[in-house]
């Protein structure tokens, strides 16, 4: 039998990075403070769970101004939603294999 | 080893995350009920102006196609529209904060984006109607485009507004079959049917 804990994402298996990643794949971008409204988390959380997803290239980081402020955009790379796919199939799997 | 309760966990929080991320969760859904209040009040003092003491089906003393009735009319509309959206900022800005969430935030950028596109260029097409003397389309056609903007903006709402969206489109072909009865679509899609769908969403989202 075909072990359904191979195909887990380990990045994605925390669940910050896991709710990071679901609230990206399904928008268009997002800022840094909205999103930390979203996941009611602390600002050093969120970047660090941010510089990981960045790292794998899971994600991408558009930096602008607004009334020279900085503003950071967040958007979901192919990658990343590729391996989100997976990984939410893989968790699916898991879920089946439990119930039998 | 991944628990089984582990990935329900996980799968909760995603859940949890993509409903804060994507509603617009502040609406109030009392703000429906004193828009629809208000065009019912609006309909009211239409009614006056132009029918009264005969009944909303029947003769008119008055035509839209007078000046000074066009403009009371307009006028009347527009101050329905301002109390409705006045309340409804204020209604949602009040739940917001009792919902900790900030009220101008990413979702509500969006709504008001998807809101405004066919809100505008409906608005400025009905005007444009009503200049170039059309006023039997122009009641259908806000309907018809007021329903369209709901349907647009129903995925950052609550889903119900789908429905609401639909029947303003329904209201408005209707209307649209029947010129001459703006006055009574629109009491009833702008008025009753906002009413009936705040009552709603106040009983199901406002506990």
């Amino acid at each position: 039998m075909k072990n359904p804990f191979e195909n887990l994402d380990k990045i994605l298996e925390h669940r910050t990075r896991l709710q990071i990643m679901s609230v990206l794949a399904t928008t268009e971008s997002y800022d840094f403070n909205s999103l930390k409204e979203i996941l009611q988390t602390t600002d050093g959380n969120l970047a660090t769970h941010l510089k990981a997803l960045e790292k794998e290239k899971y994600i991408a980081i558009h930096k602008s101004f607004i009334d020279r402020k900085p503003n950071t955009r967040y958007k979901a790379t192919e990658k990343g939603k590729t391996s989100l796919k997976k990984h939410f199939d893989a968790l699916d799997e898991l879920i089946k294999q439990q119930r039998k | 080893m991944k628990e089984i309760s582990e990935v329900e966990k996980d799968l909760a929080a995603v859940r949890q995350a993509l409903d804060r991320s994507g509603k617009f969760l502040s609406l109030h859904g009392l703000s429906g009920v004193l828009a629809g209040f208000y065009a019912i009040l609006g309909a009211s003092y239409a009614y006056f102006l132009l029918y009264f003491p005969n009944s909303p089906i029947g003769f008119r003393f008055y035509f839209i196609n007078e000046r000074h009735v066009l403009i009371q009319l307009i006028g009347c509309a527009f101050a329905v529209l301002t109390l409705s959206l006045v309340t409804g900022f204020w209604l949602s800005y009040r739940k917001a904060q009792r919902l900790s969430l900030t009220f101008w935030n990413e979702t509500s950028k969006q709504l008001l984006f998807k809101l405004a596109i066919p809100l505008v260029s409906g608005g400025l097409f009905t005007l444009i109607l009503v200049l170039r003397g059309y006023y039997g389309i122009a009641a259908p056609a806000l309907l018809l485009f007021y329903g369209l903007a709901l349907l647009n903006a129903s995925s950052n709402l609550y889903k119900e507004i789908q429905l609401l969206g639909f029947c303003q489109i329904a209201l408005g072909l209707l209307c649209a079959l029947w010129p001459g009865y703006g006055l009574i679509f629109w009491t009833l899609g702008f008025g009753v049917l906002h009413v009936l769908y705040g009552v709603l969403v106040h009983r199901k989202y406002d506990a």
